[in-house]
């Protein structure tokens, strides 16, 4: 055996926690990454359109669609009636969203045909010959409007309490009450929805389409199609963007494409422009938050009460678990002595709103940081003392109990605030501003220090499972397949690192292919940030049963004992003797030992029962903070993000570099849901704001022109997750609510900082000069 | 070559290319994606405002001086119609590596310095920074973000692509590999034997498109098809091909058209030609007005700004256009062409209704006079936007004031955008300060005299309430920077 060989190769390329670019990333910067509207199409391929409604709420008394069928190159018309066993895709089995509405429109732009043609040009322009008659219905468009007409419901509401609310705000010292209303969000992903469908031989159908969610997809088309979920394939490769809103969204497409394609025995894509996808596909849930608050002299925080009213959209979807996720998120990482919270998922004549990274824990969390505001303001105070005395304590501090009374056995919070607090000299600086704003008479500016506490785990206890498929081929290369959906998180490198590791073979050895409801069954959404952590493990699981066979060959091969046998880097260690990885491989298989296996995981201890409003619902919490420094003019309510300095917790990272990414990525696309993204229906529930022109997301001129961002890279996960990493998806999107919180202050610099300036989100130009106006009176 | 008449010739990627059917309606990015499958170039809006659809594109362009030069500029394939591309030479992504598959440095850098996340905003990424790699060696942050105007990306925060911009530029070692670089001299020549010298006409069935070669037979083409749809830079007309599906027939593209393209710079003032482009147009204007120079530089994206020109502001009558608020406080004249001649007419004069010009049949805009700036006299112009970059106004206010020794104000020339169907001039505001101090008070007591001009709606981008309040706010702004405090937000003091 040459050892000079093993020693020159004494590490793998792309091991666990190595800073590796993203598997895709040659391919992005040279165009040669394929979306599905990249693929090469079947010959034949038809192309559809949706027939978009035009009204917010309205039952349809005839539809004429001879206009729209009569068109050259148009080859059939889809009505809810075509759909072959149901007309129904509501991922909560409410039966309440239709695949294409059917005699009754609940929102402006739900769509009620769809047009298959031979090219896309000719279907979008058929699709809008249509003559629908209507008999108009009263609309609600507006949550506090939905609120006030009685508050009809999606889904049931949740409440979390302990202690004794009432009477506890009743005897505090000091008591507040306020309301803030948070804008929805656009998702924004730069791929817009898209499925291909290609029909099959007996009942068969594949469908490629852009989702989080092979797995529902496959249900979808199957329940409307009236096939077993064995009749339907559904692949992904990659999404150019999530976010969430292909958690459920892609549903209609791939439905419409695979009824189409069985139908006319051609495969049929369907690729809304931007505008029909951002009318007719959901958002982020814009919420009405009332809370009252009581606290003592010093600002400790004594009891709270909150109603979280959000506009769901005409059905379910899944607004019962995103509403559920902003009550358990209304806390932050506060300790509430007496606390009740309920939900109100609100039935509205808009587009039902949908999954949005956070998942209504943003929303949560800013009505709780709202409540902090407001004590600090009403006590002359540093925001960031008022969160400090109100930190959850530690373990057994009687101080560590959430409202939904899981225990918070890994806060790491104080730590990260700290930290955060030296490193961007927080305290100096603010001392500075104050002094600025004395003196400048137009720009004012502002400067906050927020943190975030996200708990981790679908709250829907039985997602919390994956699978993966691995094998080795008989030359050594290896095979990667998991449940897990590509969408630029870095997901799929993230996976392949692990079984790099696990194997001790370079990367490149690891073959990364496209997700597929046939090789991986029944997976949950890739969603919750929990992406890693559950395929990571499953996979693992994968490679140590076959690294376990493969021992107990060689052990055999060689009469050795299994504990001689270990995976050293490209090589297999036996007793004394390294052989290739390839090498072993090829004798395996020789010997007939079996290179694959399906790996899974099951996230241990949590459970939730939502009746009862108790249990440990995550297997542990994210945390971070962030310090945001802003300045605005006070003639127009301009503003600009001077710095941002982020510290944030990944755990031991799987891959800084795209742990970093996932950070700074996050901070900027919540700091423009809170800022310039904004939603605008008009009086007849038209959204205005429905393509770039109109919506606008931050550009790199916006994002924090200094920007500081740090893993804390001491941390560890408490639990054992793969690598005793984090989650890292979602909890950064809360950090520029000190973006936020900055502008606040920069606005009460006009009122000497006397009053709380109750800043809704978003926070447009114009907001902000109208909060300068209205404290400038008082 | 004998030039094949009624046919559209240019250069993709390394192949030249000659199409004789081709719709009026049909954009680069279709052609690119459906009939020459390069699918490295997106679709994410069809509506030039997200650029994951960046190509460059190479024309011969006379810079003054030095006569022609090839010059390569971003735009938007979405929007860019194929009839409009003779005698270019188009640069997909595609081209961008070597042969055996070697990262351009711009490239490179993108995956060096982890630039691309979910990679669909990337290939227009790349050749945005692309662009800006071929014409600055060391750009700034400021240049570096302007260079992105026009590109989204959703995942990164874009922090990771700007570092990944700094470290190309100073890669220039691997200059070699540079495909632009290395044909430059080729293309030219082949660009110049594409060039039309007499006007391009293709027709199928009712399509028709026009592509003159000069002015004069501009004219005649419009005395021909008096209703045609004339085409400069398609930065609005794309969006009515793409979103609201409307026929153009027949259309005329101006595009390629040199006479129009042209500024003449004298004592008394700019002369812009109408097919002048903002990016052609932003020296002249900051150096004249160097405010005007700041608001170019927030119109559109680059990709737009390379696209867009003055002439087609100002020609499709919007009211919340960006150029013609400055340009009427300025006192700028508009001078229109037909067969029969030319007539002259104040700028303001010229937008007599939502969505109605003094435009009659067979007329197109030649040239946009600029008078210069009096010395002393104040001028600005304010956008305000939700977004700072890349967006349409909510309102827009330019002012020129014309002050006397004793500091009293003599004239006033004020003009808005946003706050009414057209643009419109604040004649009860600028009667009101005529032959007042120009103090703080003197901008408070006219400040009730902008209700006489405006009535401003609410929409998406801003409520009548604000809109009337930042108007007035502006004028504010004005006095408080003449008097030297800061009443302005600037991202970085100079923007390359």
């Amino acid at each position: 055996m040459d050892k000079s060989t093993f020693e020159d190769d004494a590490t793998i390329i792309g091991p666990m926690h190595g800073r590796l670019p993203h598997d895709s990333a040659h391919k992005h910067v040279a165009g040669t990454a394929d979306y599905i509207d990249d693929m090469p199409e079947p010959v034949g391929t038809l192309h559809g359109a949706l027939g978009l409604t035009d009204r917010a709420h309205a039952e349809i008394l005839e539809m004429d669609l001879s206009a729209v069928a009569a068109v050259p190159g148009v080859v059939c018309v889809l009505t809810a009636k075509d759909m072959p066993h149901s007309n129904d895709i509501s991922s909560t089995h409410l039966h309440d969203e239709p695949v294409l509405a059917d005699g009754r429109v609940q929102f402006h732009g739900q769509p009620a045909f769809a047009v298959i043609a031979e090219t896309r040009d000719i279907a979008r322009r058929a699709a809008r010959l249509a003559r629908i008659t209507y008999r108009d219905l009263p609309p609600l468009i507006d949550v506090a409007e939905a609120k006030a007409a009685g508050g009809e419901l999606v889904t049931p509401p949740l409440t979390l309490a302990r202690g004794d609310a009432e009477t506890e705000l009743q005897r505090a010292p000091r008591r507040l009450k306020g309301q803030m209303r948070i804008g929805g969000q656009e998702h924004f992903y730069l791929e817009g929805h898209i499925a291909l469908a290609i029909p099959g031989e007996d009942d068969e159908v594949t469908v490629w389409v852009s989702t989080q969610h092979p797995s529902e997809i496959q249900r979808m088309v199957a329940q409307v199609l009236g096939v077993p979920s064995n009749a339907v394939t559904v692949n992904v490769r990659r999404m150019g963007g999530g976010f969430g809103g292909k958690e459920t969204q892609g549903n209609q497409f791939a439905a419409l494409a695979a009824v189409a394609a069985r139908k006319l025995r051609r495969a049929v894509k369907f690729r809304p422009d931007r505008d029909d996808d951002m009318i007719a596909t959901g958002k982020r849930h814009d919420f009405l938050v009332d809370y009252d608050v009581g606290f003592d002299d010093d600002g400790h925080i004594l009891a709270v009460q909150a109603n979280y009213a959000a506009r769901c959209g005409y059905s379910a979807d899944l607004s019962g678990p995103v509403t559920d996720r902003a009550l358990f998120h209304a806390d932050n990482a506060y300790f509430y002595p007496h606390v009740r919270l309920t939900s109100q998922p609100l039935k509205t004549n808009t587009v039902s709103n949908t999954a949005f990274r956070g998942f209504g824990g943003p929303q949560g969390m800013l009505g709780g940081e709202r409540i902090i505001e407001e004590i600090a303001y009403a006590l002359g105070k540093d925001p960031l003392d008022i969160r400090k005395m109100n930190f959850y304590g530690d373990r057994e501090s009687g101080r560590d109990i959430t409202p939904y009374h899981q225990r918070v056995e890994d806060n790491i919070v104080r730590r990260i605030v700290d930290e955060l607090e030296a490193s961007a000299d927080y305290r100096a600086r603010r001392a500075a501003i104050i002094e600025f704003n004395q003196s400048s008479r137009v720009i004012r500016k502002g400067i906050a220090l927020t943190p975030v506490k996200f708990g981790i785990s679908f709250t829907l206890t039985h997602l919390n499972q994956a699978g993966a498929l691995v094998h080795i081929y008989s030359d050594g290369s290896v095979h990667l397949n998991h449940g897990g959906t590509e969408m630029g998180q870095g997901l799929y490198t993230k996976v392949a690192q692990v079984l790099a590791d696990s194997f001790q073979i370079d990367i490149g050895r690891v073959k990364i292919t496209a997700t597929t409801t046939g090789k991986v069954p029944n997976t949950s959404a890739t969603a919750a940030s929990s992406g890693s952590d559950l395929n990571g493990m499953a996979a693992f699981d994968a490679a140590r049963q076959i690294k376990e066979r493969l021992a107990a060959f060689a052990a055999e091969r060689w009469q050795t004992t299994v504990d001689k046998v270990t995976f050293v880097p490209n090589h297999v260690k036996i007793g004394e003797e390294l052989i290739p990885f390839a090498e072993l491989v090829a004798q395996a298989y020789a010997a007939r030992v079996q290179l694959s296996a399906a790996g899974f995981y099951a996230t241990p201890k949590i459970h939730w029962n939502r009746s009862t409003g108790r249990g440990n619902p995550f297997y542990y919490f994210a945390y971070g903070a962030a310090v945001s420094e802003v300045s605005i003019d006070t003639l127009t309510g301009e503003y600009q993000v001077e710095r941002a300095d982020v510290l944030h917790d990944v755990g031991r990272s799987l891959n800084p570099a795209i742990d970093l990414g996932q950070i700074e990525g996050g901070f900027v696309q919540g700091m423009g849901w809170l800022t310039t993204e904004e939603l605008w229906w008009d009086e007849k529930g038209r959204l205005r704001t429905h393509a770039p022109s109109t919506y606008k997301i931050p550009l790199a001129s916006d994002r924090p022109k200094i920007f500081n961002v740090r893993l804390a890279e001491w941390s560890e996960n408490a639990e054992r997750t793969i690598g005793r990493s984090k989650a890292v998806g979602e909890p950064p999107l809360m950090l520029p609510i000190s973006v936020l919180e900055a502008l606040s202050m920069a606005v009460a610099s006009v009122a000497d900082y006397r009053e709380c300036p109750r800043l809704d989100t978003p926070a447009t130009p114009e907001r902000v000069l109208m909060a300068v106006e209205r404290l400038k009176r008082i | 070559m004998a030039r094949a008449p009624g046919s559209i010739r240019f250069i993709l990627n390394d192949t030249e290319v000659a199409l004789s059917e081709v719709a009026p309606t049909a954009t680069l990015l279709d052609y690119l994606r459906l009939e020459r499958r390069l699918t490295g170039t997106k679709e994410g809006c069809a509506e030039g405002d997200c650029g994951a659809c960046t190509v460059l594109v190479g024309r011969l362009a006379d810079k003054g001086g030095g006569g022609e030069r090839l010059v390569y500029e971003t735009l938007n394939a979405c929007i860019r119609f194929v009839g409009s591309l003779n005698a270019t030479h188009v640069v997909t992504v595609e081209h961008l590596a070597a042969k055996d598959g070697t990262l351009h440095p711009v490239q490179q850098a993108m995956v060096d310095f982890h630039g691309s996340q979910c990679g669909f905003c990337t290939p227009g990424i790349v050749m945005s920074l692309y662009g800006l790699w071929l014409t600055d060696e060391n750009p700034s942050r400021a240049a570096i973000e302007k260079a992105l105007q026009g590109n989204l990306c959703r995942c990164t925060g874009y922090e990771p692509i700007v570092r990944a911009a700094e470290a190309a530029a100073g890669a220039r070692h691997a200059a070699a590999i540079d495909p632009i670089a290395r044909t430059r001299e080729a293309v030219t020549a082949r660009l110049k034997a594409l060039r039309a010298t007499e006007t391009i006409t293709i027709r199928k069935g009712e399509d028709c498109l026009i592509v003159p070669a000069d002015a004069a037979g501009l004219a005649t083409v419009l005395t021909e098809h008096p209703t045609a749809t004339i085409v400069a830079g398609s930065t609005d007309v794309g969006l009515w091909v793409t979103k609201q599906l409307r026929p153009i027939n027949p259309v005329v593209f101006i595009n390629a058209i040199a006479e129009l393209q042209r500024i003449e710079r004298a004592d008394a003032g700019l002369t812009i030609g109408a097919g002048v482009g903002y990016s052609e147009a932003y020296e002249a204007l900051k150096s004249a007005y160097p405010t005007f120079g700041r608001l170019l530089d927030r119109i559109g994206g680059e990709q737009i700004r390379n696209m867009g020109t003055i002439g087609g502001n100002i020609a499709n009558g919007s009211p919340i256009g960006d150029s013609p608020p400055p340009l009427i406080a300025l006192g700028a004249t508009l001078t229109l062409r037909s067969k029969a001649g030319t007539r002259t007419l104040p700028l303001e004069d010229f937008f007599l209704a939502y969505g109605k010009q003094d435009r009659k049949s067979g007329e197109f805009v030649e040239t946009i006079f600029v008078p210069a700036l009096p010395a002393g006299d104040l001028f600005a112009a304010y956008k305000i936007s939700k977004r700072r970059d890349e967006d349409i106004s909510a309102l827009l206010g330019a002012f020129r004031i014309s002050l006397d020794e004793a500091n009293r104000i003599t004239a006033a020339r004020i003009a808005y955008g946003g706050m009414a169907a057209t643009p419109k001039r604040a004649k009860a505001v600028e009667a009101a300060l005529v032959g007042q101090p120009w103090t703080e008070e003197t901008i408070r007591a006219v400040q009730p005299a902008f209700e006489t001009d405006y009535q401003p709606l609410t929409d998406w981008r801003a409520t009548g309430a604000y809109r009337m309040l930042a108007a007035k706010n502006l004028l504010m702004r004005l006095f408080l920077e003449s008097a030297g405090e800061t009443a302005e937000l600037r991202r970085f003091e100079e923007v390359a």
